[in-house]
Protein backbone atom coordinates (compact mmCIF):
# COMPACT_ATOMS: atom_id res chain seq x y z
CA UNK A 1 0.00 0.00 0.00
CA UNK A 2 1.41 3.56 -0.60
CA UNK A 3 0.64 6.75 0.92
CA UNK A 4 -3.55 6.00 0.93
CA UNK A 5 -2.40 3.88 3.79
CA UNK A 6 -2.21 7.68 5.52
CA UNK A 7 -6.03 8.51 4.50
CA UNK A 8 -7.15 4.34 5.84
CA UNK A 9 -5.07 5.13 9.01
CA UNK A 10 -6.49 8.68 10.36
CA UNK A 11 -10.19 7.65 9.08
CA UNK A 12 -9.50 4.38 11.76
CA UNK A 13 -8.40 6.75 14.17
CA UNK A 14 -11.54 9.17 13.63
CA UNK A 15 -13.87 6.62 13.70
CA UNK A 16 -12.84 4.85 16.60
CA UNK A 17 -12.56 7.96 18.74
CA UNK A 18 -15.65 9.35 17.60
CA UNK A 19 -17.41 5.85 17.61
CA UNK A 20 -16.12 5.66 21.25
CA UNK A 21 -17.10 9.02 22.41
CA UNK A 22 -20.53 8.58 20.12
CA UNK A 23 -21.42 4.79 22.15
CA UNK A 24 -20.72 6.40 25.48
CA UNK A 25 -23.01 9.20 24.90
CA UNK A 26 -25.37 7.43 23.98
CA UNK A 27 -25.20 4.77 27.18
CA UNK A 28 -24.96 7.51 29.48
CA UNK A 29 -27.35 10.72 29.01
CA UNK A 30 -25.47 12.56 32.41
CA UNK A 31 -26.91 14.83 35.14
CA UNK A 32 -27.05 17.87 35.69
CA UNK A 33 -25.71 20.06 38.86
CA UNK A 34 -24.23 23.09 39.26
CA UNK A 35 -21.20 22.31 40.96
CA UNK A 36 -20.71 19.72 38.32
CA UNK A 37 -18.87 21.92 35.92
CA UNK A 38 -16.80 24.19 37.93
CA UNK A 39 -13.03 23.59 37.26
CA UNK A 40 -11.15 20.67 39.67
CA UNK A 41 -9.36 22.59 41.96
CA UNK A 42 -9.44 19.70 45.02
CA UNK A 43 -12.01 20.85 46.26
CA UNK A 44 -11.75 24.63 46.66
CA UNK A 45 -12.94 27.27 44.48
CA UNK A 46 -10.08 28.22 41.09
CA UNK A 47 -8.96 31.42 41.85
CA UNK A 48 -7.85 33.36 38.40
CA UNK A 49 -7.29 32.01 35.08
CA UNK A 50 -4.32 30.20 34.11
CA UNK A 51 -4.16 31.63 30.73
CA UNK A 52 -2.01 34.37 31.80
CA UNK A 53 1.86 35.06 31.54
CA UNK A 54 3.65 31.93 32.31
CA UNK A 55 7.19 31.30 33.36
CA UNK A 56 9.81 31.99 30.57
CA UNK A 57 12.16 29.19 31.36
CA UNK A 58 9.90 26.77 29.50
CA UNK A 59 10.09 29.22 26.29
CA UNK A 60 14.17 28.94 26.69
CA UNK A 61 14.23 25.39 26.40
CA UNK A 62 11.72 25.38 23.29
CA UNK A 63 14.65 28.21 21.86
CA UNK A 64 17.59 26.19 22.36
CA UNK A 65 15.27 22.92 21.45
CA UNK A 66 14.51 24.72 17.94
CA UNK A 67 18.05 24.89 16.59
CA UNK A 68 19.03 21.94 17.93
CA UNK A 69 16.28 20.25 15.85
CA UNK A 70 16.85 22.17 12.75
CA UNK A 71 20.40 21.03 13.00
CA UNK A 72 19.02 16.90 13.63
CA UNK A 73 17.09 17.67 10.53
CA UNK A 74 20.27 18.39 8.57
CA UNK A 75 22.16 15.51 9.49
CA UNK A 76 19.63 12.95 8.46
CA UNK A 77 20.54 13.28 4.88
CA UNK A 78 24.21 13.75 6.22
CA UNK A 79 24.51 10.25 7.79
CA UNK A 80 22.68 8.15 5.03
CA UNK A 81 25.62 9.18 2.46
CA UNK A 82 28.02 9.23 5.37
CA UNK A 83 29.69 5.86 4.76
CA UNK A 84 29.58 6.67 1.19
CA UNK A 85 31.62 10.00 1.49
CA UNK A 86 34.33 8.70 3.71
CA UNK A 87 36.25 10.27 6.14
CA UNK A 88 35.86 14.08 4.69
CA UNK A 89 32.15 12.99 5.81
CA UNK A 90 33.00 12.63 9.48
CA UNK A 91 35.73 15.72 9.20
CA UNK A 92 32.47 18.05 8.00
CA UNK A 93 30.21 16.92 10.59
CA UNK A 94 33.08 17.45 13.41
CA UNK A 95 32.91 21.34 12.20
CA UNK A 96 29.28 21.43 12.43
CA UNK A 97 28.74 19.98 15.70
CA UNK A 98 31.97 22.19 17.26
CA UNK A 99 30.49 25.31 16.10
CA UNK A 100 26.49 24.38 17.79
CA UNK A 101 28.51 22.81 20.71
CA UNK A 102 30.40 26.69 20.82
CA UNK A 103 26.78 27.91 21.00
CA UNK A 104 25.29 25.31 23.16
CA UNK A 105 28.03 26.10 25.35
CA UNK A 106 27.24 29.93 25.34
CA UNK A 107 23.80 29.16 26.23
CA UNK A 108 24.90 27.28 28.69
CA UNK A 109 27.39 30.10 29.88
CA UNK A 110 24.27 32.77 30.23
CA UNK A 111 22.58 30.11 32.14
CA UNK A 112 20.05 29.60 29.80
CA UNK A 113 19.85 25.63 31.00
CA UNK A 114 19.32 26.60 34.58
CA UNK A 115 15.90 25.92 35.80
CA UNK A 116 14.46 28.94 37.44
CA UNK B 1 6.39 -21.75 2.81
CA UNK B 2 3.54 -20.72 4.39
CA UNK B 3 4.13 -17.18 5.84
CA UNK B 4 1.73 -14.57 5.95
CA UNK B 5 3.59 -12.24 3.57
CA UNK B 6 2.82 -15.14 1.02
CA UNK B 7 -1.34 -15.42 2.47
CA UNK B 8 -1.35 -11.49 1.76
CA UNK B 9 0.33 -11.46 -1.60
CA UNK B 10 -2.22 -14.67 -2.89
CA UNK B 11 -5.09 -12.35 -1.06
CA UNK B 12 -4.24 -8.77 -3.13
CA UNK B 13 -3.93 -11.33 -6.53
CA UNK B 14 -7.37 -12.62 -5.70
CA UNK B 15 -8.71 -9.76 -4.90
CA UNK B 16 -7.38 -7.82 -8.35
CA UNK B 17 -8.62 -10.83 -9.85
CA UNK B 18 -11.88 -10.20 -9.18
CA UNK B 19 -12.64 -6.68 -9.12
CA UNK B 20 -11.26 -3.65 -10.58
CA UNK B 21 -8.43 -1.35 -9.28
CA UNK B 22 -9.87 1.37 -7.35
CA UNK B 23 -12.10 -1.19 -5.64
CA UNK B 24 -9.20 -3.40 -4.44
CA UNK B 25 -7.57 -0.44 -3.12
CA UNK B 26 -11.02 0.74 -1.41
CA UNK B 27 -11.08 -2.46 0.33
CA UNK B 28 -7.82 -2.58 0.74
CA UNK B 29 -7.63 0.63 2.72
CA UNK B 30 -10.50 -0.51 5.06
CA UNK B 31 -9.11 -3.60 5.59
CA UNK B 32 -5.84 -1.20 6.91
CA UNK B 33 -8.22 0.69 8.92
CA UNK B 34 -10.13 -2.32 10.16
CA UNK B 35 -6.60 -3.90 11.07
CA UNK B 36 -5.48 -0.70 13.23
CA UNK B 37 -8.49 -0.76 14.96
CA UNK B 38 -8.41 -4.37 16.40
CA UNK B 39 -4.70 -3.90 17.11
CA UNK B 40 -5.21 -0.66 19.09
CA UNK B 41 -7.95 -2.51 20.79
CA UNK B 42 -5.88 -5.28 21.71
CA UNK B 43 -3.06 -3.64 22.69
CA UNK B 44 -4.74 -1.63 24.87
CA UNK B 45 -6.13 -4.51 26.46
CA UNK B 46 -2.99 -6.43 26.42
CA UNK B 47 -0.66 -3.87 27.85
CA UNK B 48 -3.02 -2.32 30.44
CA UNK B 49 -2.89 -5.93 31.68
CA UNK B 50 0.80 -6.22 31.76
CA UNK B 51 1.69 -3.05 33.05
CA UNK B 52 -0.53 -4.24 36.27
CA UNK B 53 0.45 -8.01 36.57
CA UNK B 54 4.67 -6.52 35.99
CA UNK B 55 4.09 -3.93 38.95
CA UNK B 56 2.04 -6.10 40.45
CA UNK B 57 5.14 -8.84 40.42
CA UNK B 58 7.69 -6.13 41.41
CA UNK B 59 5.86 -5.68 44.44
CA UNK B 60 5.18 -8.49 45.58
CA UNK B 61 1.43 -8.63 44.92
CA UNK B 62 -1.12 -10.51 42.93
CA UNK B 63 -2.51 -7.86 41.05
CA UNK B 64 -5.37 -8.09 39.12
CA UNK B 65 -6.53 -11.73 39.85
CA UNK B 66 -10.44 -11.50 40.04
CA UNK B 67 -12.03 -11.15 37.14
CA UNK B 68 -11.54 -14.46 34.24
CA UNK B 69 -8.30 -16.32 35.61
CA UNK B 70 -5.82 -14.62 36.30
CA UNK B 71 -7.56 -11.65 35.38
CA UNK B 72 -6.93 -11.27 32.00
CA UNK B 73 -10.42 -9.21 31.87
CA UNK B 74 -9.82 -6.94 34.26
CA UNK B 75 -8.86 -4.58 31.48
CA UNK B 76 -12.66 -5.15 29.63
CA UNK B 77 -14.08 -4.68 32.40
CA UNK B 78 -12.27 -1.21 33.12
CA UNK B 79 -12.93 -0.97 29.46
CA UNK B 80 -16.93 -1.17 30.03
CA UNK B 81 -16.41 0.95 33.23
CA UNK B 82 -14.58 4.21 31.02
CA UNK B 83 -17.71 3.58 28.26
CA UNK B 84 -20.51 3.60 30.82
CA UNK B 85 -18.89 6.64 32.65
CA UNK B 86 -20.46 10.11 31.67
CA UNK B 87 -17.32 12.30 29.53
CA UNK B 88 -19.01 15.63 30.84
CA UNK B 89 -16.97 18.91 30.05
CA UNK B 90 -16.26 21.59 32.17
CA UNK B 91 -17.84 24.51 31.61
CA UNK B 92 -14.99 26.84 31.61
CA UNK B 93 -13.04 25.24 28.71
CA UNK B 94 -12.35 26.28 25.22
CA UNK B 95 -14.66 23.93 23.99
CA UNK B 96 -12.98 23.39 20.08
CA UNK B 97 -10.32 22.71 21.52
CA UNK B 98 -11.09 20.43 24.00
CA UNK B 99 -12.89 17.94 22.09
CA UNK B 100 -9.68 18.28 19.53
CA UNK B 101 -6.90 17.06 21.43
CA UNK B 102 -7.59 13.56 21.78
CA UNK B 103 -8.43 13.30 18.28
CA UNK B 104 -5.01 14.66 17.72
CA UNK B 105 -3.05 12.79 20.25
CA UNK B 106 -4.83 9.63 18.69
CA UNK B 107 -4.06 10.08 15.22
CA UNK B 108 -0.90 10.95 15.82
CA UNK B 109 -0.67 7.40 17.39
CA UNK B 110 -2.44 5.54 14.21
CA UNK B 111 -0.24 7.31 11.78
CA UNK B 112 3.20 5.91 13.29
CA UNK B 113 1.64 2.42 12.66
CA UNK B 114 2.09 3.46 8.96
CA UNK B 115 6.03 2.02 8.59
CA UNK B 116 6.53 -0.24 11.34
CA UNK B 117 7.53 -3.93 9.81
CA UNK B 118 5.24 -6.33 11.76
CA UNK B 119 6.54 -9.39 9.83
CA UNK B 120 9.10 -10.27 6.83
CA UNK B 121 6.94 -8.41 4.01
CA UNK B 122 3.95 -7.16 6.45
CA UNK B 123 4.10 -3.35 6.50
CA UNK B 124 1.22 -0.73 5.59
CA UNK B 125 3.58 1.41 3.71
CA UNK B 126 7.20 0.42 2.85
CA UNK B 127 8.14 4.37 2.89
CA UNK B 128 11.76 4.90 1.77
CA UNK B 129 12.10 7.66 4.68
CA UNK B 130 10.49 5.31 7.13
CA UNK B 131 12.70 6.39 10.12
CA UNK B 132 12.47 10.04 9.47
CA UNK B 133 8.70 9.75 9.02
CA UNK B 134 8.68 8.35 12.55
CA UNK B 135 10.41 11.10 13.97
CA UNK B 136 8.40 13.54 12.22
CA UNK B 137 4.73 12.33 13.27
CA UNK B 138 5.60 11.47 16.67
CA UNK B 139 6.65 14.56 18.17
CA UNK B 140 2.97 16.22 16.63
CA UNK B 141 1.58 14.28 19.58
CA UNK B 142 3.30 17.34 21.80
CA UNK B 143 0.63 19.71 20.00
CA UNK B 144 -2.23 17.51 21.22
CA UNK B 145 -0.91 17.33 25.16
CA UNK B 146 -0.52 21.14 24.50
CA UNK B 147 -3.75 21.69 23.23
CA UNK B 148 -5.65 19.76 25.95
CA UNK B 149 -3.54 21.45 28.26
CA UNK B 150 -4.53 24.83 27.64
CA UNK B 151 -7.89 24.62 26.57
CA UNK B 152 -8.83 22.84 29.76
CA UNK B 153 -8.18 25.85 31.65
CA UNK B 154 -7.73 24.38 34.80
CA UNK B 155 -3.91 25.54 36.32
CA UNK B 156 -2.70 21.60 37.27
CA UNK B 157 -3.57 21.05 32.77
CA UNK B 158 -1.82 23.63 31.91
CA UNK B 159 1.56 23.22 33.89
CA UNK B 160 1.33 19.24 32.71
CA UNK B 161 1.24 20.10 29.56
CA UNK B 162 4.19 22.86 29.66
CA UNK B 163 6.04 20.16 31.28
CA UNK B 164 5.29 17.42 29.14
CA UNK B 165 6.21 19.98 26.43
CA UNK B 166 9.40 20.86 27.41
CA UNK B 167 10.19 17.42 28.37
CA UNK B 168 8.90 15.83 25.04
CA UNK B 169 11.07 18.43 22.78
CA UNK B 170 13.90 17.84 24.82
CA UNK B 171 14.57 14.11 24.99
CA UNK B 172 13.63 14.58 21.06
CA UNK B 173 17.08 15.83 20.36
CA UNK B 174 18.72 12.70 22.08
CA UNK B 175 16.56 10.11 20.38
CA UNK B 176 16.99 11.34 17.27
CA UNK B 177 20.97 10.97 17.64
CA UNK B 178 21.17 7.71 19.03
CA UNK B 179 18.60 7.02 15.91
CA UNK B 180 21.37 8.77 13.78
CA UNK B 181 23.94 6.43 14.84
CA UNK B 182 22.31 3.64 13.75
CA UNK B 183 21.50 5.54 10.12
CA UNK B 184 24.98 6.21 9.91
CA UNK B 185 25.61 2.42 10.23
CA UNK B 186 23.09 1.57 7.67
CA UNK B 187 23.05 4.44 4.96
CA UNK B 188 19.10 4.22 4.71
CA UNK B 189 16.28 5.57 6.12
CA UNK B 190 14.21 2.43 4.83
CA UNK B 191 13.39 0.15 7.99
CA UNK B 192 13.32 -2.47 5.32
CA UNK B 193 16.68 -1.87 4.16
CA UNK B 194 18.03 -1.19 8.03
CA UNK B 195 16.60 -4.80 9.12
CA UNK B 196 17.89 -6.65 5.32
CA UNK B 197 21.17 -5.05 7.25
CA UNK B 198 21.05 -6.88 10.19
CA UNK B 199 20.62 -10.26 8.61
CA UNK B 200 24.51 -11.09 10.16
CA UNK B 201 23.92 -9.75 13.36
CA UNK B 202 21.79 -7.30 15.21
CA UNK B 203 23.01 -4.17 15.58
CA UNK B 204 23.50 -4.18 19.11
CA UNK B 205 26.04 -7.16 18.53
CA UNK B 206 27.87 -5.63 16.04
CA UNK B 207 27.87 -2.59 16.58
CA UNK B 208 30.75 -2.53 19.69
CA UNK B 209 30.15 0.45 22.58
CA UNK B 210 28.88 3.04 20.63
CA UNK B 211 25.42 0.74 19.99
CA UNK B 212 25.18 -0.42 23.22
CA UNK B 213 25.47 3.20 24.52
CA UNK B 214 22.82 4.64 21.86
CA UNK B 215 20.32 1.90 22.70
CA UNK B 216 20.70 2.86 26.38
CA UNK B 217 20.22 6.58 25.08
CA UNK B 218 17.30 6.01 23.05
CA UNK B 219 15.43 3.52 25.60
CA UNK B 220 16.19 6.71 28.52
CA UNK B 221 14.62 9.58 25.66
CA UNK B 222 11.70 7.02 24.69
CA UNK B 223 10.90 6.59 28.21
CA UNK B 224 10.78 10.38 28.91
CA UNK B 225 9.03 11.13 25.58
CA UNK B 226 6.02 8.59 26.42
CA UNK B 227 5.42 10.75 29.59
CA UNK B 228 6.36 7.45 31.60
CA UNK B 229 7.94 6.83 35.27
CA UNK B 230 10.27 7.92 36.06
CA UNK B 231 10.06 11.09 33.64
CA UNK B 232 6.28 11.13 34.25
CA UNK B 233 6.20 14.87 35.25
CA UNK B 234 3.60 16.13 33.33
CA UNK B 235 0.72 13.86 34.82
CA UNK B 236 3.00 13.36 38.42
CA UNK B 237 -0.26 12.48 40.62
CA UNK B 238 1.16 13.77 43.86
CA UNK B 239 1.70 17.27 42.43
CA UNK B 240 -0.63 17.44 39.66
CA UNK B 241 -3.36 15.35 40.45
CA UNK B 242 -3.55 14.18 36.38
CA UNK B 243 -1.28 16.73 34.92
CA UNK B 244 -2.72 17.66 31.08
CA UNK B 245 -5.59 15.04 31.74
CA UNK B 246 -7.08 16.62 34.73
CA UNK B 247 -10.55 17.72 33.48
CA UNK B 248 -11.09 14.41 31.05
CA UNK B 249 -13.34 11.85 32.08
CA UNK B 250 -14.73 8.87 31.07
CA UNK B 251 -13.98 8.05 26.78
CA UNK B 252 -12.13 11.20 26.62
CA UNK B 253 -9.72 10.14 28.95
CA UNK B 254 -9.76 6.61 27.76
CA UNK B 255 -8.47 8.01 24.84
CA UNK B 256 -5.70 9.92 25.97
CA UNK B 257 -4.49 6.66 27.94
CA UNK B 258 -5.11 3.86 25.13
CA UNK B 259 -2.76 6.79 22.93
CA UNK B 260 -0.02 7.13 25.53
CA UNK B 261 0.26 3.24 25.20
CA UNK B 262 0.09 2.86 22.04
CA UNK B 263 3.03 5.19 21.90
CA UNK B 264 4.82 3.05 24.03
CA UNK B 265 4.21 -0.17 21.42
CA UNK B 266 5.53 2.05 18.44
CA UNK B 267 9.22 3.49 20.24
CA UNK B 268 9.49 -0.33 21.28
CA UNK B 269 8.89 -1.11 17.99
CA UNK B 270 11.18 1.18 16.34
CA UNK B 271 13.92 0.41 19.12
CA UNK B 272 13.40 -3.45 18.31
CA UNK B 273 14.16 -2.36 14.86
CA UNK B 274 17.04 -0.78 14.77
CA UNK B 275 18.82 -2.04 17.75
CA UNK B 276 17.74 -5.84 17.66
CA UNK B 277 16.37 -6.22 13.90
CA UNK B 278 13.10 -6.19 13.89
CA UNK B 279 11.72 -9.29 12.68
CA UNK B 280 14.93 -10.45 12.01
CA UNK B 281 15.95 -13.92 13.35
CA UNK B 282 19.07 -14.10 16.22
CA UNK B 283 21.91 -14.73 13.10
CA UNK B 284 25.53 -15.37 14.30
CA UNK B 285 27.57 -14.42 10.80
CA UNK B 286 28.04 -16.96 8.96
CA UNK B 287 26.72 -19.90 10.93
CA UNK B 288 24.62 -21.52 8.42
CA UNK B 289 23.07 -24.45 10.37
CA UNK B 290 22.51 -21.93 13.70
CA UNK B 291 20.87 -19.25 11.11
CA UNK B 292 18.70 -22.25 9.74
CA UNK B 293 17.21 -23.28 13.01
CA UNK B 294 16.55 -19.38 14.48
CA UNK B 295 14.53 -18.99 10.85
CA UNK B 296 12.08 -21.95 12.05
CA UNK B 297 10.96 -19.37 14.12
CA UNK B 298 8.36 -17.19 12.47
CA UNK B 299 9.54 -13.46 11.95
CA UNK B 300 6.51 -12.10 13.67
CA UNK B 301 6.80 -13.46 17.06
CA UNK B 302 10.46 -12.09 16.89
CA UNK B 303 9.13 -9.03 15.70
CA UNK B 304 6.76 -8.93 18.97
CA UNK B 305 9.14 -11.08 21.40
CA UNK B 306 11.58 -8.34 21.00
CA UNK B 307 8.99 -5.53 21.03
CA UNK B 308 7.54 -6.84 24.60
CA UNK B 309 10.83 -7.25 25.87
CA UNK B 310 12.00 -3.48 25.76
CA UNK B 311 8.39 -2.74 26.93
CA UNK B 312 8.92 -4.82 30.17
CA UNK B 313 11.75 -2.95 29.88
CA UNK B 314 10.18 0.00 30.55
CA UNK B 315 7.42 -0.95 32.89
CA UNK B 316 10.46 -2.07 35.09
CA UNK B 317 11.93 1.37 35.14
CA UNK B 318 8.47 2.67 36.25
CA UNK B 319 8.67 0.61 39.38
CA UNK B 320 13.03 1.12 40.05
CA UNK B 321 13.39 5.08 39.64
CA UNK B 322 12.23 7.48 41.88
CA UNK B 323 10.34 10.31 40.03
CA UNK B 324 13.25 12.99 38.98
CA UNK B 325 12.49 16.84 39.48
CA UNK B 326 11.83 19.01 36.90
CA UNK B 327 14.95 20.59 36.99
CA UNK B 328 16.69 17.24 37.40
CA UNK B 329 15.26 16.16 34.38
CA UNK B 330 16.09 19.25 31.84
CA UNK B 331 19.81 18.86 33.48
CA UNK B 332 20.08 15.22 32.69
CA UNK B 333 19.11 16.30 28.82
CA UNK B 334 20.59 18.86 28.07
CA UNK B 335 24.27 18.31 30.21
CA UNK B 336 24.49 14.37 30.33
CA UNK B 337 22.49 13.04 27.28
CA UNK B 338 22.91 15.20 24.75
CA UNK B 339 26.65 15.80 24.96
CA UNK B 340 27.30 12.47 25.43
CA UNK B 341 24.91 10.96 21.99
CA UNK B 342 26.67 13.78 20.17
CA UNK B 343 29.86 12.08 21.02
CA UNK B 344 28.60 8.79 20.67
CA UNK B 345 27.62 9.75 17.01
CA UNK B 346 30.97 10.81 15.98
CA UNK B 347 32.45 7.61 17.28
CA UNK B 348 29.93 5.58 15.45
CA UNK B 349 30.47 7.59 12.37
CA UNK B 350 34.44 7.08 12.19
CA UNK B 351 33.64 3.38 13.55
CA UNK B 352 31.08 3.00 10.08
CA UNK B 353 33.35 5.09 7.76
CA UNK B 354 36.32 2.84 9.17
CA UNK B 355 34.14 -0.63 8.72
CA UNK B 356 35.44 -1.77 11.69
CA UNK B 357 31.96 -2.82 12.51
CA UNK B 358 31.54 -6.79 11.90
Amino acid sequence: MGSGSLIALIFAAVVFSAGGLAFAKFLNKGSTNPQKGETYECGIRTEGSPWNQFNVGYYLFALIFLIFDVELVFMYPWAVVAKKVGMMALFEIIVFIFILFMGFLYAHKKGALKWM
Amino acid sequence: MFSIENILNSFHEWLSSMLNQNMVMLLEMTLIAFFAITLFATLGLVLVYLERKVSAFIQIRKGPNRVGPFGIFQTTADTLKLIVKESFMPNSVDKFLYQLAPFIVMITAMLLLAPLPFARGVQIWNINIGVFYVTAVSSLSVIGILMAGWASNNKYSLLGAMRSGAQIVSYELSAGMAILSIIVLTGSLNLQDIIASQENGWWIFKGHIPAIVAFVIYIIAVTAETNRAPFDLAEAESELTGGFHTEYAGMRFALFFLAEYINIFIVCAIGATLFFGGWMPFHIGNWEAFNHVMDFIPSSIWFFGKTFFLIILIMWFRWTFPRLRVDQLLNLEWKYLLPISMLNLLVMTLIAIKGWHF
